[in-house]
């Protein structure tokens, strides 16, 4: 009975609950950040060095006015931060934080549940969050949004096969679709993927930006283009969502980066006899370092980057990235068979 | 064409109608362009302003001689001091004015400082339409510096009033010219920091290259002037073709692009960055003394005739046209010639064929201003 229904509704509370606190907070480090690099403050008003900031955006966004356009398509309209936001959400099901380790006498896994095919639920997962962009571009019934809905799926179709070919070669390298196993393989070849694996490794994180419509390929909701492109009707909550759901989804990539390409939560060189006392660090610890530093990196390459345009976009994808992660699976697949 | 629009007539079922301001993030205020587009495609774009009419030329026509300089701060609200500079030295020609040698150097220093402060803006916007924040921050960060000078030299940080017709209204505040000099130091490091981030920036180079291309004579027919120009590789600047202030005295280079593309207009304006900074130091380290305002006449009241007069400004060519009768304390006739109007006529022409994304880049390369665009 606990086994099987208190711990796992347990973790699914902690864990969401910590996702929601993460994502407001992202939203934060983001505009400190942003401000460090461009020699500003960021917020400072809202409480100690404007730590409760994320509370008082909130607030703010609950209590405005929720406005529908009189010639938008009502239910499509509601529905599309929804859909936006429960597949970045969901996501974090099979996203492992930690191993198997033992609390108050009982073996708790640092994750929801481990299934099989975890990588495949993650791709078709995080594939269904375009259509909340795609769907709010049309239900809005309004020019800006409507170029912005095209711009997604053009960025999604384009991104989207780099990326998964770049997981299968992984998942050749682990043998398994299984996020556990795939970090108990990098384990067993003492060194992470990311190192065996370094085009993948770019190719992946280059795509992950794409994937997330952040900056330098932030287009569908390119501000000084299309005047907030996809959410350019939507106000309130329903346009927070919008925002969460992205800052979710970089953290969707941040983890899953993590999980293939730097070990999950182990630490440098694992299972190396002279880096035993790296250990000592718990697992979930070394999981959030290295979360973090990928959403450092996505924060950074936001402040310092212009946009791409559109076709130059599609081309870096098709011609660029697509190219690379067919060649690298085949290289991969070869060595494979003959190792 | 025009009437069209108006109507909200269809053109073409396969083209969209895009409304693109006059309130839209990257128009530079309240520029409205109604762009047909294919796809993402730019079809063609028409140019609608007239949102900041103030009627400023017909005002001036009843306001006396020293009310207008005031006037003419508020038409390129980012560059007043130039502003003020080309109307004073128009009202100089109509009356045969004599300025003293010092006043002309203080003017050219504030014009100069202006050409700074004003392409900090420019640089700012521009990077940001395109996608560069941090570059924005960065140019806004020195444009405070050179408004803090103008705050200490006239009290003023925007519409400065900062000159007289016949000379300035006061004398540099002590020390400013060594704070200038500072400046000149501080801002020759920063030039390079943006640089950094931008010019061999891929992303900035793919996006400004062989953007919005055009030819020097062609440019030269539609009328563009100033950088705008001199990024298709025509050598026009009135600071040294027809040179005003103390520009005859001074030493620098008219940096001109070669293929007339966004990026070569970039290029240019970076690096008047550092000409003006060169004429800064040398205006600066070379003032001489004596008087700051010219004989001046209490009542001014110019002989009856006409006269055209134009300036560099950091938009481009800036010209006063100004009939007299000689009998009244107000002129006859005011009409400007501003930059950014005439450039702006370059626009619809540069953005045909290209996309959405590059019309706010082109509308930021030719650096517009709608106080001075519709007066």
């Amino acid at each position: 009975m606990i086994d099987s229904l208190v711990i796992p509704l347990l973790k699914i509370v902690i864990v969401l609950n910590a996702t929601l606190v993460a994502v407001t907070y992202m939203v934060l480090l983001e505009r400190k950040v942003i401000a460090w690099v461009q020699s500003r403050l960021g917020p400072m008003r809202v409480g100690p060095y404007g730590v409760l900031q994320p509370i008082a955006d909130a607030v703010k966004l609950m209590i405005k006015e929720d406005i529908t356009p009189v010639r938008a398509d009502r239910w499509v309209f509601t529905a599309a931060p929804i859909i936006s936001m429960v597949p970045a959400l969901i996501v974090y099901a099979v996203i492992p934080f930690g191993p198997e380790v033992s609390l108050f006498g009982r073996k708790v896994s640092l994750y929801i549940t481990d299934i099989n095919v975890g990588l495949l639920y993650i791709v078709s997962v995080t594939s269904v969050g375009v259509y909340g962009i795609i769907l709010a571009g049309y239900a809005s019934n309004s020019k800006y949004p409507l170029l912005a809905s095209l711009r997604a799926s053009a960025q999604l179709i384009s991104y989207e096969v780099a990326v998964t070919l770049t997981l299968v070669s992984v998942i050749l390298m682990a043998g398994s679709l299984s996020m556990v196993s795939i970090v108990n393989a990098q384990y067993n070849a003492h060194v992470w993927f990311g190192f065996i694996q370094p085009i993948a490794f770019v190719v992946f994180f280059i795509g992950g930006l794409a994937e997330t419509n952040r900056a330098p390929f932030d287009l569908p909701e390119a501000e000084q283009e299309l005047t907030g492109g996809f959410h350019t009707e939507y106000s309130g909550m329903r346009f927070a969502l919008f925002f969460l759901a992205e800052y979710a989804n970089m953290i969707v990539v941040s983890s899953v980066a993590t999980t293939l390409f730097l070990g999950g939560w182990l630490p440098p060189f694992p299972n190396t006899a002279a880096l035993q006392f790296l250990y000592f660090i718990p697992s979930w610890t070394w999981f959030l370092i290295k979360s973090f530093v990928f959403l450092y990196i996505f924060i950074w390459v936001r402040a310092t980057l212009p946009r791409y345009r559109y076709d130059q976009l599609m081309r870096l994808g098709w011609k660029v990235l697509i190219p690379l992660a067919i060649v690298n699976l085949v290289v991969t697949a070869i060595v494979k068979v003959m190792m | 064409m025009q009437t069209q629009i108006h109507h909200g007539v269809m053109f073409d079922t396969n083209e969209l109608v895009l409304n693109m301001g006059p309130q839209h993030p990257s128009t530079h205020g309240v520029l409205r362009v109604v762009l047909r587009l294919d796809g993402e495609k730019v079809v063609d774009a028409d140019v609608v302003i007239g949102y900041l009419h103030r009627g400023i030329e017909k005002l001036s026509e009843n306001r006396n001689w020293t009310q207008i300089i005031l006037l003419t701060d508020r038409m390129d609200y980012v560059a007043a001091a130039t502003s003020n500079l080309g109307y004073c030295e128009t009202v100089e020609k109509l009356m045969s004015l004599e300025v003293p040698r010092r006043a002309r150097y203080v003017r050219t220093i504030l014009c100069e400082l202006q050409r700074i402060a004003s392409h900090c803006l420019w640089l700012g916007t521009h990077a940001m339409d395109i996608g560069a924040m941090t570059v924005f921050l960065y140019a806004f960060r020195e444009r405070e510096l050179i408004l803090d000078l103008f705050e200490e030299f006239c009290g003023a940080r925007l519409t400065y009033n900062s000159m007289r017709i016949g000379g300035l209204p006061l004398d540099i505040p002590p020390g400013w010219d060594k704070k200038v000099l500072e400046f000149c130091k501080i801002m020759d490091s920063k030039v390079g920091e943006y640089e950094e981030l931008l010019t061999h920036n891929r992303i900035w180079l793919e996006r400004t290259r062989a953007i919005g291309v055009i030819s020097g004579p062609e440019a030269v027919a539609i009328g563009l002037s100033g950088p705008t120009v001199r990024g298709s590789g025509v050598p026009r600047d009135v600071r040294k073709d027809e040179p005003y202030a103390a520009y005859d005295e001074m030493e620098f280079d008219v940096p001109i692009g070669v293929a007339g593309d966004t990026y070569d207009r970039y290029l240019v304006r970076v690096e008047e960055f550092r000409q003006s900074l060169r004429i800064i130091r040398q205006a600066t380290e070379g003032l001489p003394e004596g008087p700051i305002v010219g004989k001046v006449p209490r009542l001014i009241k110019p002989p009856a005739g006409e006269t055209y007069h134009a300036i560099e400004s950091p938009k481009g060519e800036l010209g006063y046209f100004i009939v007299s009768d000689g009998k009244s304390t107000n002129p006859y006739r005011f009409r400007v010639r501003p930059p950014s109007f005439c450039n702006l006529q370059g626009l619809r022409r540069l953005v045909r064929g290209h996309l959405v994304a590059d019309v706010v880049a082109l509308i930021g390369s030719i650096d517009i201003v709608l106080g001075e665009v519709d007066r």
